[in-house]
Protein backbone atom coordinates (compact mmCIF):
# COMPACT_ATOMS: atom_id res chain seq x y z
CA UNK A 1 0.00 0.00 0.00
CA UNK A 2 2.80 2.64 0.61
CA UNK A 3 4.94 1.21 -2.31
CA UNK A 4 1.37 2.18 -4.53
CA UNK A 5 1.48 5.73 -2.82
CA UNK A 6 4.93 6.34 -3.79
CA UNK A 7 4.25 4.89 -6.68
CA UNK A 8 1.80 7.32 -7.60
CA UNK A 9 3.49 10.13 -6.05
CA UNK A 10 6.80 9.31 -7.99
CA UNK A 11 6.10 11.49 -11.67
CA UNK A 12 5.40 14.22 -9.59
CA UNK A 13 8.40 14.68 -8.30
CA UNK A 14 10.63 13.70 -10.90
CA UNK A 15 9.36 15.32 -13.78
CA UNK A 16 5.59 17.24 -12.68
CA UNK A 17 6.41 20.64 -10.26
CA UNK A 18 7.52 19.72 -8.00
CA UNK A 19 10.66 18.40 -9.16
CA UNK A 20 12.76 20.84 -6.84
CA UNK A 21 11.68 18.20 -4.09
CA UNK A 22 12.84 15.39 -5.57
CA UNK A 23 15.14 14.70 -2.45
CA UNK A 24 12.46 14.75 0.08
CA UNK A 25 10.58 12.73 -1.77
CA UNK A 26 13.34 10.27 -2.42
CA UNK A 27 14.40 10.44 0.77
CA UNK A 28 10.93 9.50 2.29
CA UNK A 29 10.25 6.69 -0.29
CA UNK A 30 14.18 5.18 0.95
CA UNK A 31 12.76 5.46 4.78
CA UNK A 32 10.04 3.48 4.40
CA UNK A 33 10.93 0.97 1.79
CA UNK A 34 14.38 -0.70 1.52
CA UNK A 35 15.21 0.65 -2.11
CA UNK A 36 16.00 -2.10 -4.98
CA UNK A 37 18.65 -0.02 -6.61
CA UNK A 38 21.94 -1.00 -5.97
CA UNK A 39 25.23 1.19 -6.43
CA UNK A 40 26.58 2.09 -9.71
CA UNK A 41 30.14 2.48 -9.93
CA UNK A 42 32.63 0.78 -8.02
CA UNK A 43 33.01 -2.13 -5.51
CA UNK A 44 30.67 -1.70 -2.73
CA UNK A 45 30.92 -4.17 0.48
CA UNK A 46 26.94 -4.84 1.31
CA UNK A 47 25.23 -5.83 4.46
CA UNK A 48 21.69 -6.44 3.59
CA UNK A 49 20.80 -3.74 5.24
CA UNK A 50 21.46 -0.33 4.15
CA UNK A 51 22.59 2.81 6.58
CA UNK A 52 18.49 4.06 6.90
CA UNK A 53 17.89 0.56 8.51
CA UNK A 54 20.85 0.37 11.42
CA UNK A 55 19.45 4.37 12.07
CA UNK A 56 16.08 2.85 12.43
CA UNK A 57 17.79 -0.20 14.58
CA UNK A 58 19.43 2.73 16.57
CA UNK A 59 15.81 4.51 17.07
CA UNK A 60 14.50 1.08 18.83
CA UNK A 61 17.21 0.14 21.41
CA UNK A 62 16.71 3.84 22.26
CA UNK A 63 12.96 3.14 22.87
CA UNK A 64 12.80 1.77 26.79
CA UNK A 65 15.12 3.99 27.80
CA UNK A 66 13.61 7.06 26.39
CA UNK A 67 9.86 5.47 27.99
CA UNK A 68 11.41 5.12 30.92
CA UNK A 69 12.45 8.82 30.85
CA UNK A 70 9.09 9.76 30.44
CA UNK A 71 8.10 8.26 33.49
CA UNK A 72 10.67 9.38 35.35
CA UNK A 73 9.75 12.80 34.57
CA UNK A 74 6.25 12.07 35.95
CA UNK A 75 7.53 10.34 38.87
CA UNK A 76 9.87 12.86 40.01
CA UNK A 77 6.78 16.10 39.69
CA UNK A 78 4.34 14.30 41.22
CA UNK A 79 7.25 13.05 44.01
CA UNK A 80 8.28 16.42 44.38
CA UNK A 81 4.39 17.84 44.56
CA UNK A 82 4.16 15.77 47.45
CA UNK A 83 1.34 13.29 45.75
CA UNK A 84 2.95 10.30 46.31
CA UNK A 85 -0.84 8.37 45.16
CA UNK A 86 -0.38 9.32 41.77
CA UNK A 87 -1.19 6.55 39.36
CA UNK A 88 1.52 5.13 36.65
CA UNK A 89 -0.74 6.21 34.06
CA UNK A 90 -0.21 9.77 35.13
CA UNK A 91 2.95 10.08 35.62
CA UNK A 92 3.64 8.54 32.24
CA UNK A 93 1.36 10.40 30.16
CA UNK A 94 2.85 13.62 31.95
CA UNK A 95 6.18 12.64 30.95
CA UNK A 96 5.04 12.19 27.51
CA UNK A 97 3.67 15.49 27.12
CA UNK A 98 7.08 17.00 28.61
CA UNK A 99 9.02 15.21 26.41
CA UNK A 100 7.20 14.84 22.86
CA UNK A 101 7.55 18.67 21.78
CA UNK A 102 10.90 18.38 22.69
CA UNK A 103 11.34 15.49 20.65
CA UNK A 104 8.91 17.41 18.08
CA UNK A 105 11.47 20.62 17.82
CA UNK A 106 14.71 18.29 17.25
CA UNK A 107 13.67 16.65 14.46
CA UNK A 108 11.62 19.37 12.95
CA UNK A 109 14.63 21.71 12.90
CA UNK A 110 17.39 19.41 12.79
CA UNK A 111 15.66 17.12 9.41
CA UNK A 112 14.70 21.08 8.29
CA UNK A 113 18.10 22.02 7.95
CA UNK A 114 18.92 18.51 6.65
CA UNK A 115 16.32 18.86 3.79
CA UNK A 116 17.93 22.24 2.89
CA UNK A 117 20.73 21.32 2.24
CA UNK A 118 19.94 18.24 0.82
CA UNK A 119 18.38 20.62 -1.94
CA UNK A 120 20.97 23.26 -2.41
CA UNK A 121 23.61 20.63 -3.14
CA UNK A 122 21.43 18.63 -5.05
CA UNK A 123 22.24 15.52 -3.41
CA UNK A 124 19.99 12.52 -1.38
CA UNK A 125 18.75 13.74 1.86
CA UNK A 126 21.05 11.79 4.59
CA UNK A 127 19.38 9.95 7.13
CA UNK A 128 21.88 10.52 10.03
CA UNK A 129 19.58 12.78 11.64
CA UNK A 130 17.28 10.06 12.30
CA UNK A 131 19.25 8.79 15.81
CA UNK A 132 20.86 12.37 16.74
CA UNK A 133 17.43 13.57 16.63
CA UNK A 134 16.38 11.07 19.32
CA UNK A 135 19.64 11.27 21.19
CA UNK A 136 19.34 15.10 21.55
CA UNK A 137 16.32 15.20 23.36
CA UNK A 138 17.12 12.78 25.61
CA UNK A 139 20.77 13.86 26.94
CA UNK A 140 19.68 16.98 28.24
CA UNK A 141 17.77 17.91 31.64
CA UNK A 142 14.07 17.97 31.22
CA UNK A 143 14.26 22.07 32.34
CA UNK A 144 16.25 23.02 28.72
CA UNK A 145 13.60 25.21 26.78
CA UNK A 146 12.56 24.48 23.53
CA UNK A 147 14.36 27.15 22.00
CA UNK A 148 17.16 26.20 23.23
CA UNK A 149 17.51 23.11 22.38
CA UNK A 150 16.21 24.04 18.50
CA UNK A 151 19.31 26.53 18.61
CA UNK A 152 21.95 23.73 20.01
CA UNK A 153 20.52 21.44 17.36
CA UNK A 154 20.93 23.82 14.48
CA UNK A 155 24.48 24.42 15.59
CA UNK A 156 25.41 20.96 15.85
CA UNK A 157 23.63 20.13 12.60
CA UNK A 158 25.06 22.79 10.41
CA UNK A 159 29.11 23.26 12.54
CA UNK A 160 29.10 19.30 13.83
CA UNK A 161 28.31 17.87 10.53
CA UNK A 162 27.24 19.84 7.20
CA UNK A 163 30.60 21.98 7.41
CA UNK A 164 32.66 18.31 7.61
CA UNK A 165 30.37 16.70 4.80
CA UNK A 166 27.20 15.00 6.39
CA UNK A 167 26.06 12.17 7.78
CA UNK A 168 29.81 9.62 8.26
CA UNK A 169 32.47 12.28 7.23
CA UNK A 170 31.79 14.30 11.01
CA UNK A 171 34.72 14.11 12.98
CA UNK A 172 32.60 14.62 16.48
CA UNK A 173 29.50 13.19 17.72
CA UNK A 174 26.28 15.78 16.74
CA UNK A 175 24.13 14.70 19.41
CA UNK A 176 27.30 15.50 21.80
CA UNK A 177 27.82 18.88 20.40
CA UNK A 178 24.63 20.06 20.82
CA UNK A 179 24.55 19.31 24.17
CA UNK A 180 28.19 21.02 24.62
CA UNK A 181 26.79 23.40 22.86
CA UNK A 182 24.36 24.14 25.59
CA UNK A 183 26.54 23.47 28.35
CA UNK A 184 28.78 26.07 27.47
CA UNK A 185 26.71 28.72 25.88
CA UNK A 186 23.51 28.30 28.85
CA UNK A 187 25.15 26.62 31.87
CA UNK A 188 22.28 27.66 34.66
CA UNK A 189 20.20 25.90 32.11
CA UNK A 190 22.49 22.60 32.14
CA UNK A 191 23.51 22.05 35.60
CA UNK A 192 22.88 22.59 39.27
CA UNK A 193 19.95 21.60 41.34
CA UNK A 194 16.65 23.59 39.60
CA UNK A 195 16.69 21.73 36.38
CA UNK A 196 15.53 18.29 36.45
CA UNK A 197 12.39 18.34 37.86
CA UNK A 198 9.52 19.82 35.21
CA UNK A 199 7.88 22.54 37.13
CA UNK A 200 5.34 23.75 35.08
CA UNK A 201 1.75 21.56 34.35
CA UNK A 202 1.40 20.79 30.71
CA UNK A 203 -1.86 20.35 29.11
CA UNK A 204 -3.72 19.80 32.67
CA UNK A 205 -1.06 17.14 33.75
CA UNK A 206 1.12 17.11 36.24
CA UNK A 207 1.48 19.70 39.10
CA UNK A 208 2.46 23.38 38.75
CA UNK A 209 6.03 23.90 41.42
CA UNK A 210 7.29 26.79 42.76
CA UNK A 211 9.87 28.15 40.85
CA UNK A 212 12.53 28.31 43.85
CA UNK A 213 12.18 23.94 44.27
CA UNK A 214 15.34 22.73 43.43
CA UNK A 215 16.52 18.79 43.67
CA UNK A 216 20.16 18.03 42.51
CA UNK A 217 21.40 14.96 41.12
CA UNK A 218 23.39 12.40 42.70
CA UNK A 219 26.36 13.41 41.72
CA UNK A 220 25.24 17.01 41.73
CA UNK A 221 25.10 16.30 45.36
CA UNK A 222 28.68 14.22 45.54
CA UNK A 223 30.02 16.88 43.49
CA UNK A 224 28.87 19.54 46.47
CA UNK A 225 30.11 17.43 49.61
CA UNK A 226 26.45 16.58 50.45
CA UNK A 227 25.30 12.86 51.25
CA UNK A 228 23.88 10.96 48.23
CA UNK A 229 19.99 10.39 48.94
CA UNK A 230 19.63 7.78 45.96
CA UNK A 231 19.97 3.86 47.18
CA UNK A 232 21.43 1.73 44.84
CA UNK A 233 18.58 0.12 43.55
CA UNK A 234 17.13 3.38 42.81
CA UNK A 235 20.23 4.24 40.73
CA UNK A 236 19.86 0.93 39.19
CA UNK A 237 16.36 1.26 38.09
CA UNK A 238 16.69 4.97 37.20
CA UNK A 239 14.12 6.41 39.51
CA UNK A 240 16.52 9.40 40.23
CA UNK A 241 16.83 13.00 38.84
CA UNK A 242 19.00 13.34 36.07
CA UNK A 243 19.66 14.40 32.05
CA UNK A 244 15.92 13.01 30.17
CA UNK A 245 17.72 9.29 29.04
CA UNK A 246 20.55 8.26 31.01
CA UNK A 247 19.12 7.74 34.38
CA UNK A 248 17.59 3.78 33.77
CA UNK A 249 20.20 1.23 33.71
CA UNK A 250 18.06 -1.73 33.52
CA UNK A 251 16.35 0.18 30.16
CA UNK A 252 20.10 0.75 28.45
CA UNK A 253 21.08 -2.67 29.11
CA UNK A 254 18.01 -3.87 26.80
CA UNK A 255 19.12 -1.06 24.28
CA UNK A 256 22.70 -2.34 24.63
CA UNK A 257 21.55 -5.55 24.17
CA UNK A 258 19.59 -4.77 21.24
CA UNK A 259 22.25 -2.76 19.75
CA UNK A 260 25.01 -6.03 20.02
CA UNK A 261 22.40 -8.48 18.63
CA UNK A 262 21.92 -6.51 15.50
CA UNK A 263 25.82 -6.42 15.48
CA UNK A 264 25.43 -2.25 15.39
CA UNK A 265 27.62 -1.30 18.33
CA UNK A 266 31.03 -2.89 18.68
CA UNK A 267 30.77 -4.79 22.19
CA UNK A 268 35.05 -3.84 22.33
CA UNK A 269 34.32 -0.76 22.96
CA UNK A 270 31.49 -1.03 25.32
CA UNK A 271 33.19 -3.27 27.47
CA UNK A 272 36.60 -1.05 27.29
CA UNK A 273 34.46 1.99 28.55
CA UNK A 274 33.20 0.23 31.38
CA UNK A 275 36.71 -1.16 32.30
CA UNK A 276 38.19 1.90 31.87
CA UNK A 277 35.53 3.74 34.09
CA UNK A 278 35.61 1.00 36.94
CA UNK A 279 39.65 0.65 36.88
CA UNK A 280 39.67 4.70 37.44
CA UNK A 281 37.37 4.60 40.09
CA UNK A 282 39.16 1.96 42.01
CA UNK A 283 42.39 3.96 41.43
CA UNK A 284 40.43 6.82 43.21
CA UNK A 285 38.98 5.11 46.34
CA UNK A 286 42.67 3.72 46.94
CA UNK A 287 44.54 7.26 46.46
CA UNK A 288 41.44 9.54 46.44
CA UNK A 289 42.04 12.72 48.87
CA UNK A 290 39.37 12.24 52.23
CA UNK A 291 37.61 15.77 51.79
CA UNK A 292 36.86 14.36 47.94
CA UNK A 293 33.44 12.86 47.77
CA UNK A 294 33.55 11.96 44.62
CA UNK A 295 36.52 10.06 44.95
CA UNK A 296 34.90 7.99 47.88
CA UNK A 297 32.18 6.90 45.05
CA UNK A 298 32.89 2.89 45.13
CA UNK A 299 33.35 1.93 41.36
CA UNK A 300 29.83 0.42 41.26
CA UNK A 301 28.28 3.47 42.05
CA UNK A 302 30.28 5.83 39.18
CA UNK A 303 29.41 3.24 36.96
CA UNK A 304 25.29 3.23 37.02
CA UNK A 305 25.59 7.20 38.03
CA UNK A 306 24.93 10.20 35.53
CA UNK A 307 25.18 9.34 32.39
CA UNK A 308 28.14 6.84 32.41
CA UNK A 309 25.94 3.93 30.88
CA UNK A 310 24.31 5.80 28.25
CA UNK A 311 27.35 7.25 26.97
CA UNK A 312 28.89 4.23 26.29
CA UNK A 313 25.98 2.23 24.85
CA UNK A 314 24.77 4.91 22.40
CA UNK A 315 27.61 7.72 22.21
CA UNK A 316 31.31 6.18 22.50
CA UNK A 317 30.35 3.14 20.36
CA UNK A 318 28.80 5.74 16.90
CA UNK A 319 30.41 3.56 14.23
CA UNK A 320 31.07 7.05 12.81
CA UNK A 321 33.01 9.09 15.36
CA UNK A 322 34.59 6.18 16.96
CA UNK A 323 37.78 3.68 15.98
CA UNK A 324 37.07 1.92 12.88
CA UNK A 325 40.31 -0.80 13.80
CA UNK A 326 39.27 -3.56 16.06
CA UNK A 327 42.55 -2.91 18.74
CA UNK A 328 42.07 0.64 18.37
CA UNK A 329 38.41 -0.25 19.61
CA UNK A 330 39.22 -1.58 22.95
CA UNK A 331 42.05 1.65 23.51
CA UNK A 332 39.39 4.47 22.65
CA UNK A 333 36.75 2.98 25.41
CA UNK A 334 39.03 2.61 27.78
CA UNK A 335 40.38 6.54 27.75
CA UNK A 336 36.90 7.36 26.97
CA UNK A 337 35.49 5.09 30.23
CA UNK A 338 39.29 6.39 32.44
CA UNK A 339 38.76 10.49 31.17
CA UNK A 340 35.15 10.62 32.25
CA UNK A 341 35.99 9.36 35.96
CA UNK A 342 39.14 11.88 35.80
CA UNK A 343 36.79 14.46 35.43
CA UNK A 344 34.12 13.61 37.46
CA UNK A 345 36.17 13.65 40.25
CA UNK A 346 39.14 16.18 39.13
CA UNK A 347 37.15 18.94 38.01
CA UNK A 348 34.81 20.74 40.84
CA UNK A 349 32.64 22.14 38.13
CA UNK A 350 31.56 19.63 36.23
CA UNK A 351 29.77 17.17 38.16
CA UNK A 352 29.56 14.91 34.84
CA UNK A 353 32.36 13.94 32.76
CA UNK A 354 31.21 11.63 30.10
CA UNK A 355 30.30 14.19 27.08
CA UNK A 356 33.81 15.57 27.09
CA UNK A 357 35.74 12.45 27.18
CA UNK A 358 33.70 11.48 24.33
CA UNK A 359 34.10 14.27 22.22
CA UNK A 360 37.61 14.26 23.63
CA UNK A 361 38.14 10.68 22.07
CA UNK A 362 36.35 11.62 19.13
CA UNK A 363 38.78 13.93 18.06
CA UNK A 364 41.27 11.07 19.21
CA UNK A 365 39.84 8.39 17.16
CA UNK A 366 41.34 9.17 13.40
CA UNK A 367 45.16 9.49 14.91
CA UNK A 368 44.61 5.86 17.41
CA UNK A 369 43.29 4.04 13.69
CA UNK A 370 46.29 5.53 11.86
CA UNK A 371 48.89 3.86 14.51
CA UNK A 372 47.08 0.42 14.29
CA UNK A 373 46.65 0.17 10.57
CA UNK A 374 50.40 1.27 10.00
CA UNK A 375 51.65 -0.95 12.35
CA UNK A 376 49.56 -4.29 10.35
CA UNK A 377 51.24 -2.70 7.44
CA UNK A 378 54.50 -2.65 8.99
CA UNK A 379 53.97 -6.40 10.16
CA UNK A 380 52.90 -7.74 6.60
CA UNK A 381 55.38 -5.60 5.02
CA UNK A 382 58.27 -7.36 7.41
CA UNK A 383 56.67 -10.61 7.26
CA UNK A 384 56.76 -10.24 3.27
CA UNK A 385 60.36 -9.45 2.96
CA UNK A 386 61.31 -12.49 5.29
CA UNK A 387 60.40 -15.04 2.91
CA UNK B 1 51.00 60.62 -11.16
CA UNK B 2 47.39 61.66 -9.40
CA UNK B 3 46.75 61.30 -6.15
CA UNK B 4 43.85 58.79 -6.92
CA UNK B 5 44.95 56.85 -10.09
CA UNK B 6 43.03 53.89 -11.12
CA UNK B 7 46.38 51.89 -9.39
CA UNK B 8 46.30 54.05 -6.03
CA UNK B 9 42.80 53.50 -5.56
CA UNK B 10 43.08 49.58 -6.34
CA UNK B 11 45.94 49.81 -3.20
CA UNK B 12 43.21 50.97 -0.95
CA UNK B 13 40.10 48.79 -1.75
CA UNK B 14 41.92 44.76 -2.58
CA UNK B 15 42.72 45.21 1.16
CA UNK B 16 39.01 45.50 2.08
CA UNK B 17 37.58 42.89 0.32
CA UNK B 18 38.97 41.44 -2.48
CA UNK B 19 42.34 40.36 -0.53
CA UNK B 20 41.41 40.97 3.03
CA UNK B 21 43.85 40.66 5.54
CA UNK B 22 41.79 38.15 7.80
CA UNK B 23 39.43 36.23 5.56
CA UNK B 24 41.57 35.69 2.72
CA UNK B 25 45.16 36.12 4.33
CA UNK B 26 44.37 34.46 7.72
CA UNK B 27 46.30 37.00 9.29
CA UNK B 28 45.85 38.77 13.07
CA UNK B 29 43.46 35.86 13.50
CA UNK B 30 44.69 35.89 17.34
CA UNK B 31 43.99 39.40 18.18
CA UNK B 32 40.70 39.25 16.38
CA UNK B 33 39.50 36.46 18.66
CA UNK B 34 40.74 38.23 21.89
CA UNK B 35 39.04 41.90 21.83
CA UNK B 36 36.17 40.85 20.43
CA UNK B 37 33.89 40.21 22.95
CA UNK B 38 32.43 43.49 23.01
CA UNK B 39 32.01 45.93 20.34
CA UNK B 40 33.97 48.95 21.64
CA UNK B 41 37.18 47.56 21.86
CA UNK B 42 36.33 45.30 18.84
CA UNK B 43 36.47 49.06 17.28
CA UNK B 44 39.06 50.81 18.97
CA UNK B 45 41.54 48.33 18.46
CA UNK B 46 40.52 47.82 14.47
CA UNK B 47 41.16 52.09 14.23
CA UNK B 48 44.74 51.78 16.26
CA UNK B 49 45.80 48.81 13.83
CA UNK B 50 44.82 51.15 11.05
CA UNK B 51 46.61 54.32 12.34
CA UNK B 52 49.86 51.97 12.99
CA UNK B 53 50.07 50.31 9.35
CA UNK B 54 49.18 53.45 7.62
CA UNK B 55 52.11 55.48 9.59
CA UNK B 56 54.59 52.56 9.39
CA UNK B 57 54.02 52.39 6.10
CA UNK B 58 54.87 55.67 5.36
CA UNK B 59 57.44 55.97 7.18
CA UNK B 60 58.92 52.79 6.12
CA UNK B 61 58.60 53.90 2.39
CA UNK B 62 60.51 56.96 3.07
CA UNK B 63 63.37 54.98 4.44
CA UNK B 64 63.23 52.29 2.13
CA UNK B 65 66.33 53.21 -0.17
CA UNK B 66 68.08 53.92 2.98
CA UNK B 67 67.12 50.85 4.68
CA UNK B 68 70.03 47.70 4.55
CA UNK B 69 68.38 44.63 3.28
CA UNK B 70 69.85 42.77 6.07
CA UNK B 71 68.73 44.55 9.26
CA UNK B 72 65.39 45.73 7.28
CA UNK B 73 63.21 43.71 9.60
CA UNK B 74 65.11 45.52 12.79
CA UNK B 75 64.07 48.43 11.80
CA UNK B 76 60.75 47.81 10.82
CA UNK B 77 60.18 46.44 14.32
CA UNK B 78 61.69 49.82 15.99
CA UNK B 79 59.26 52.17 13.89
CA UNK B 80 56.31 49.26 14.78
CA UNK B 81 57.14 49.57 17.70
CA UNK B 82 57.48 53.31 18.37
CA UNK B 83 54.22 53.73 16.67
CA UNK B 84 52.33 50.80 19.03
CA UNK B 85 53.96 52.88 22.10
CA UNK B 86 52.72 56.82 21.18
CA UNK B 87 49.05 55.05 20.25
CA UNK B 88 49.24 52.94 23.42
CA UNK B 89 49.90 56.15 25.30
CA UNK B 90 47.16 58.20 23.64
CA UNK B 91 44.59 55.72 24.31
CA UNK B 92 45.76 55.49 27.84
CA UNK B 93 44.89 59.28 28.38
CA UNK B 94 42.14 59.86 26.38
CA UNK B 95 40.45 56.18 26.78
CA UNK B 96 41.55 54.68 29.53
CA UNK B 97 38.36 52.17 30.27
CA UNK B 98 39.18 50.85 26.42
CA UNK B 99 42.82 50.55 27.00
CA UNK B 100 42.38 48.73 30.05
CA UNK B 101 40.15 46.13 28.30
CA UNK B 102 42.21 45.66 25.26
CA UNK B 103 45.34 45.25 28.35
CA UNK B 104 48.33 43.46 26.80
CA UNK B 105 46.67 43.28 22.84
CA UNK B 106 47.51 47.23 22.43
CA UNK B 107 51.52 46.43 22.92
CA UNK B 108 51.13 43.04 20.99
CA UNK B 109 50.17 45.02 18.06
CA UNK B 110 53.73 44.95 17.30
CA UNK B 111 53.91 41.47 16.33
CA UNK B 112 51.08 41.43 14.23
CA UNK B 113 51.69 39.81 10.96
CA UNK B 114 49.32 42.41 9.35
CA UNK B 115 51.65 45.19 9.61
CA UNK B 116 54.92 43.15 8.90
CA UNK B 117 53.22 41.71 6.27
CA UNK B 118 52.38 45.16 4.57
CA UNK B 119 55.90 46.83 5.12
CA UNK B 120 57.64 44.16 3.80
CA UNK B 121 55.17 43.58 0.34
CA UNK B 122 54.47 47.02 0.00
CA UNK B 123 56.41 49.50 2.30
CA UNK B 124 59.47 48.35 0.95
CA UNK B 125 58.75 48.75 -2.74
CA UNK B 126 56.53 52.00 -3.12
CA UNK B 127 55.97 55.65 -2.85
CA UNK B 128 55.06 56.98 0.23
CA UNK B 129 51.36 57.92 -1.02
CA UNK B 130 50.39 54.10 -2.20
CA UNK B 131 52.01 52.67 1.05
CA UNK B 132 49.73 55.11 3.28
CA UNK B 133 46.73 54.11 0.89
CA UNK B 134 47.61 50.56 1.37
CA UNK B 135 47.89 50.89 5.07
CA UNK B 136 44.79 52.49 5.62
CA UNK B 137 43.00 49.97 3.38
CA UNK B 138 44.33 46.90 5.46
CA UNK B 139 43.62 48.51 8.36
CA UNK B 140 40.32 49.29 7.64
CA UNK B 141 40.09 45.52 6.21
CA UNK B 142 41.19 44.21 9.23
CA UNK B 143 38.92 46.73 11.08
CA UNK B 144 35.71 45.81 9.85
CA UNK B 145 35.89 42.09 10.24
CA UNK B 146 36.74 42.75 13.76
CA UNK B 147 33.76 45.43 14.52
CA UNK B 148 31.10 42.27 12.70
CA UNK B 149 32.44 39.72 14.98
CA UNK B 150 32.60 41.79 17.66
CA UNK B 151 29.26 43.30 16.71
CA UNK B 152 27.80 39.12 16.95
CA UNK B 153 29.55 38.61 20.04
CA UNK B 154 28.07 41.26 22.16
CA UNK B 155 24.48 41.08 21.10
CA UNK B 156 24.65 37.50 21.35
CA UNK B 157 26.81 37.05 24.34
CA UNK B 158 25.55 40.03 26.47
CA UNK B 159 22.17 41.20 24.85
CA UNK B 160 24.47 44.73 24.27
CA UNK B 161 25.48 47.15 21.91
CA UNK B 162 28.41 49.56 22.64
CA UNK B 163 27.43 49.14 26.72
CA UNK B 164 23.98 49.98 25.87
CA UNK B 165 21.21 47.27 26.18
CA UNK B 166 19.74 46.51 23.30
CA UNK B 167 17.79 42.96 23.79
CA UNK B 168 14.45 44.25 25.69
CA UNK B 169 13.36 43.03 29.33
CA UNK B 170 10.88 41.14 28.00
CA UNK B 171 12.42 39.17 26.01
CA UNK B 172 14.57 38.19 29.15
CA UNK B 173 11.51 37.34 31.08
CA UNK B 174 9.84 35.52 28.47
CA UNK B 175 12.89 32.94 28.74
CA UNK B 176 15.66 34.55 26.69
CA UNK B 177 18.68 33.82 28.23
CA UNK B 178 22.51 35.37 26.66
CA UNK B 179 24.76 32.48 25.09
CA UNK B 180 27.76 32.36 27.40
CA UNK B 181 29.80 30.45 24.30
CA UNK B 182 29.19 34.27 22.54
CA UNK B 183 31.65 35.22 25.08
CA UNK B 184 34.35 32.44 24.42
CA UNK B 185 36.93 32.66 22.15
CA UNK B 186 36.31 29.37 20.96
CA UNK B 187 32.97 30.95 20.09
CA UNK B 188 35.03 33.65 17.98
CA UNK B 189 36.79 31.53 16.01
CA UNK B 190 33.23 29.87 14.59
CA UNK B 191 32.32 33.33 14.06
CA UNK B 192 35.42 34.18 12.09
CA UNK B 193 35.24 31.08 9.89
CA UNK B 194 31.42 32.12 9.45
CA UNK B 195 32.74 35.47 8.01
CA UNK B 196 35.08 33.60 5.86
CA UNK B 197 32.17 31.20 4.57
CA UNK B 198 30.32 34.01 3.73
CA UNK B 199 32.90 36.40 2.12
CA UNK B 200 33.65 33.07 -0.39
CA UNK B 201 30.45 32.48 -0.93
CA UNK B 202 29.54 35.90 -2.17
CA UNK B 203 33.61 36.19 -4.01
CA UNK B 204 32.46 33.02 -6.05
CA UNK B 205 29.12 34.04 -6.85
CA UNK B 206 30.59 37.52 -8.79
Amino acid sequence: MLKKLFDSLRPTFTEGKLSAFRSVFDGFETFALVPDTTSKCGVSVHDSIDSKRIMSMVVIALMPALLFGMYNIGYWNAQAAGATDASFLEMFSFGLAVMLPKIIVSYLVGLGIEFIVAQWKHEEIQEGYLVSGMLIPMIVPVGTPLWMLAVAVAFSVIFAKEIFGGTGMNIFNPALVARAFLFFAYPTKMSGDSVWVTKDSFFGLGHQLPDTFTMATPLGQAAAGQPISTDLTSMFTGLMPGSIGETSVIAIMIGAAILLWSGIASWRTMISVFVGGALTAMLFNSVGAADNAVAQLPWYEHLVLGGFCFGAVFMATDPVTSCRTEKGKYIYGFIIGALAIVIRVLNPGYPEGMMLAILFMNMFAPLIDYFFVNSNINRRLARANNK
Amino acid sequence: MSLFSPKNKEAFTTPLWKDNPVVIQVLGICSALAVTSQLEPAIVMGLSVTVITAFANVIISLLRKTIPSRIRIVVQLVVVATLVTIVSQVLKAFAYDVSVQLSVYVGLIITNCILMGRLEAFAMMNGPWESFLDGVGSGLGYAWILVVVGFFRELLGAGTLLGFQVIPDCAYEAGYMNNGMMTMPAMALILVGCVIWAHRAISKEK
